[in-house]
């Protein structure tokens, strides 16, 4: 139910139509992005790992990151002050620059089933 | 009687060990001190902001490892942070940046901290822990094949990978363990 609610917040935050919880958003979309190289070849991946339900590790330093997956880490997604924080960090290192709130839809719409 | 006798022994039996451990410094207050929580070699994190925002992507240095002027110069260059965008809002930057500054090596009294600030004096501010002459000297006899040129530890940045227990603020080198070699005597 939060997730569901993070997705239409981040609707809203947008300024696009507020649509109802799930609309317009879909996951094999997300899995696609979620894949999608960047600049310099950086992956999401890299940091993340290729196993969505295990830990990954900093590219750079090392430092695991607690698994994406909700399934298996229950706060994951679960504070939409974070899930923007992360988007806005983690979209400019990989992509070099901001998601749009479409691509957010599309990955947490994918990211939330896992 | 015999509880006091059992409560003696165990307490003079930790007290040979912290001596045995500490017992090649030179630097530091050791002995019943460590003992009775003196003994640490920087203030361990106490700022959950910090935690969260720094330590989510790198080991949480604790701010005692570099003076004031460094974490200033950390915290005005986000934008390029080693490479990185590291940029905060502007409310959680400025909390950190007070919190590290009034516990910088500089301002602290704890363990190495204050040696660290002197080794600096005549130095410029050095943004990395790893250039700062204090650092340098203690890892000097630290080969390559160790570090950089191990797959596991890589770099001498990630503190946490030999020293054991380097987040509670102790770097202590007889709890350090380098994997694929060991404790330090090995």
């Amino acid at each position: 139910m939060k997730r569901r609610l993070i997705l239409i917040s981040l609707t809203a935050l947008s300024g696009a139509p507020v649509l109802a919880a799930g609309t317009g958003f879909n996951a094999p979309e997300g899995k696609v992005l979620w894949g999608r190289t960047g600049q310099e070849g950086r992956l999401c991946a890299d940091c993340h790992g290729s196993e969505l339900k295990a830990p990954g590790k900093h590219v750079k330093t090392g430092k695991r990151i607690e698994a994406m997956a909700p399934s298996v880490n229950p706060g994951r997604l679960a504070d939409l002050k974070k899930v923007e924080k992360w988007f806005k960090r983690n979209c400019e290192w990989t992509w070099g620059r901001e998601c749009t709130a479409q691509e957010k839809g599309h990955l947490l719409a994918w990211l939330s089933q896992q | 009687m015999k509880k006091t006798l059992l409560a003696m022994t165990l307490v003079l039996g930790s007290l040979g060990t912290v001596h045995w451990a500490t017992a090649d410094e030179g630097e530091r207050e050791h002995g019943l001190l460590s003992l009775l929580g003196y003994g640490q070699d920087v203030d361990p994190v106490a700022n959950a902001t910090y935690k969260e925002e720094c330590g989510s992507c790198h080991f949480a240095y604790q701010p005692g490892l570099l003076p004031e002027r460094s974490w200033q110069g950390i915290m005005t260059g986000l934008k390029d942070h080693f490479g990185d965008n590291a940029e905060l809002e502007q409310p959680v930057r400025d909390q950190i940046s007070q919190y590290l500054v009034a516990n910088a090596a500089d301002h602290s009294a704890t363990g190495r901290s204050p040696g660290i600030a002197k080794a600096l004096t005549t130095e410029g501010a050095p943004l990395r822990i790893t250039e700062t002459a204090y650092f340098r000297r203690k890892h000097h006899e630290v080969p390559e094949r160790m570090v950089k040129e191990n797959p596991q530890v890589k770099s001498f940045s990630q503190c946490q990978t030999c020293h054991t227990k380097a987040e509670s603020g102790s770097f202590d080198e007889h709890q350090v363990e380098i994997p694929g070699f060991g404790g330090r005597h090995h």
